[in-house]
């Protein structure tokens, strides 16, 4: 508001002094659009312009492959959700995304929290912030290629679970059915809390200490300081984050591709993958397309809930 | 009698503190426990990566499992540096992610200053396209973009690498730039347009030079998202002289023996970058994720 008002007030004074420059105040108004067009051209020439092709992509009969493609309406779109390939990947994702961002809130609340602590001297917490950081520093390629060396059925998890005699024989984590999906959740989470740990330590550090001094004074004690004062203080941080994570990790492609690649018998398909299958491996590109399309909605549906979030703030 | 009562008094005041000081003590031991617990599950993988990068091939599964092997030795690195194809990869993830964050920044700043300093009718529509186009899945572009850059002759480039990865750091660089922007008093600019200085003058000889602390965390961020991306640079290229780390890796990964020692070797290698940056520029860093993820 301040901004407009002195703009406003400063362009009616440069009016005022200078009335031949018509030309120049003409210029001055385009200024602002001038200076915005590169970004403007980028987002609408590579995210719009794109959109707007898969979705056209989503009313044909199969594009790319055949040279002229028809119109075909929803067709698509009741033909893939009849598919119940479709629906498995929506049911993995469901499973990796909620347990992922899940815990990633819990082990980076308890982290901060204990990096927090008051009585840890500077160096020790120093040291234990850097080693807590350290999953952040990698990439997805990088974490897939690590976690498969340490899940090897031969690899060093395997041999100190059977040592503590947790399994009785080494565990293909990986490549088993009935424990991919968890294992993959497993790494993401690994991967993925760092993010959270940073953010909320950083939101930990600006709760006034008062407040926690108020609620000793009233008697309570750990777990009513952590409900009534910690969590209603963090809370913005805890929903922005996780409408966050909740975009990127149904978003997640490279981690699932490069360890299991949706399998083993698409225990790990998630909608990413399957949609990436269906394009250049199966080269159905309306039918990826249309699979693309549903996730574009269901992430526009997350954005909305964040945009919103963010406004309130504002 | 009153000296009993004294020393009565004084024992229990000790038994008292001796309790606190023990409850302190539990606590203390509790928390580090608790510490050493999480270091172990953030820290132990990293360590078996690093400890795998000086392994032999032969090694990588030795029963039982050691982090200091017999086999260590720099073999695995001076593989990865001898061998011309893996060295492309480095030059290739380089060369695009140094590119993508000098436009993402240039770009970047251009509209942050309009975003912060001008007023315009379509602004706020604007604003909020460039907030959501954030949410868009890269999945849902993929598609599209691999038809698009066929026929624009971008296929195999860096250029269309270049400009595919523009297109996702842009928006957060331009959200966080104008943050950065609004931050500062406007006065100073406004003497400067009082002054007649042009404002394109504004722009670059009075708010970049006091704008360096938010530029850097921008740049990181860009060039971190650039450098660590996979699926557009599996997609979007094709030869080995386009390829970057990432996808590097995993196809060292997917040769039918698989070089654990050397994908451990370029694993680290491919991440020391990053690291490096965060260590130097660890403030920016923090600063500007946690200012990201609650402003932005």
């Amino acid at each position: 508001m301040t901004t407009s008002l002195s703009v406003r007030r400063h362009d009616q004074r440069q009016r005022a002094s200078a009335p031949r420059h018509h030309h120049h105040a003409l210029i001055q108004q385009l200024e602002p659009y001038l200076l915005i067009s590169p970004t403007m051209l980028v987002i609408v020439g590579l995210m719009v312009v794109p959109i707007v092709i898969v979705i056209g992509y989503s009313l044909m009969d199969n594009v790319v492959t055949n040279p002229n493609p028809k119109f075909v309406g929803l067709a698509n779109y009741t033909a893939i959700l009849s598919e119940p390939g479709f629906w498995g990947a929506a049911v993995n994702t469901l499973f990796f995304t909620v347990g992922s961002v899940v815990v990633h809130m819990v082990i980076g609340m308890v982290f901060a929290m204990m990096l927090n602590s008051k009585s840890m001297a500077r160096v020790p917490r120093a040291i234990f912030r850097a080693i807590y950081i350290l999953p952040w520093i990698f990439t997805a390629s990088v974490v897939a290629v690590l976690w498969r060396l340490l899940l090897d059925p031969s690899g060093v998890i395997n041999y100190i679970l059977i040592s503590l005699g947790m399994v009785h024989e080494a565990v293909p984590w990986l490549a088993t059915p009935s424990t991919a999906l968890l294992a993959v959740t497993v790494i993401n989470i690994w991967s993925g809390y760092p993010f959270f740990m940073i953010s909320l330590l950083a939101g930990l550090q600006g709760v006034p200490s008062d407040l926690y001094e108020a609620a000793r004074v009233d008697g309570a004690g750990f777990f009513r300081q952590f409900a009534n004062v910690t969590l209603p203080a963090l809370k913005p941080i805890l929903y922005s984050m996780a409408l966050l994570d909740l975009l990127w990790t149904t978003q997640q492609f490279t981690l699932i591709w490069a360890t299991t690649g949706g399998g083993p018998l698409g225990m790990t398909e998630m909608l990413s993958t399957f949609t990436y299958k269906l394009a250049f491996n199966a080269y159905q590109f309306s039918m990826a397309a249309t699979s693309a399309v549903l996730v574009l909605g269901a992430s526009l549906i997350v954005a909305v809930f964040y945009v919103r979030n963010q406004r309130r703030e504002a | 009698m009153t000296t009993l009562s004294a020393r009565a008094v004084g024992s229990t005041r000790t038994a008292g503190s001796r309790r606190a000081a023990r409850r302190r003590m539990t606590a203390r031991v509790g928390l580090y426990a608790g510490l050493t617990v999480g270091a172990i599950f953030a820290g132990f993988p990293v360590l078996w990566m690093l400890s795998s990068s000086f392994k032999s091939n032969a090694h990588i599964f030795a029963y039982p499992p050691k982090l200091l092997d017999s086999s260590f030795s720099f073999a695995p690195y001076v593989a990865v540096f001898s061998d011309p194809v893996e060295i492309g990869y480095f030059v290739n993830s380089y060369v695009v992610a140094l590119s993508v964050t000098a436009v993402t920044l240039v770009v970047a700043l251009l509209t942050a200053y309009v975003f912060s300093r001008f007023e315009f009718p379509l602004k706020r529509i604007i604003n909020v396209v460039i907030i959501g186009v954030q949410a868009v899945p890269p999945i849902t572009l993929l598609i599209p973009y691999f038809g698009i850059m066929v026929t624009l002759g971008l296929y195999n480039t860096y250029l269309g690498l270049i400009l595919t990865y523009v297109v996702f750091t842009l928006p957060y660089a331009v959200i966080m730039m104008t943050a950065y922007f609004d931050s500062l008093p406007r006065e100073v600019d406004e003497a400067a347009k009082v002054d007649g200085a042009s404002s394109q003058a504004i722009l670059w000889r009075i708010l970049v030079p006091i704008s360096i602390p938010g530029m850097v965390s921008v740049g990181l961020y860009t060039f971190m998202i650039s450098w660590n991306e996979y699926l557009f640079a599996l997609t979007l290229t094709q030869t080995d002289n386009r390829r970057t780390v990432p996808v590097g890796i995993q196809l060292l990964m997917g040769q039918n023996n698989y070089l654990w020692n050397q994908v451990m070797a370029m694993s680290i290698l491919g991440s020391i970058p990053v690291l490096v940056l965060f260590l130097i520029f660890q403030r920016y860093f923090i600063g500007g994720l946690a200012a990201g993820a609650v402003k932005s």
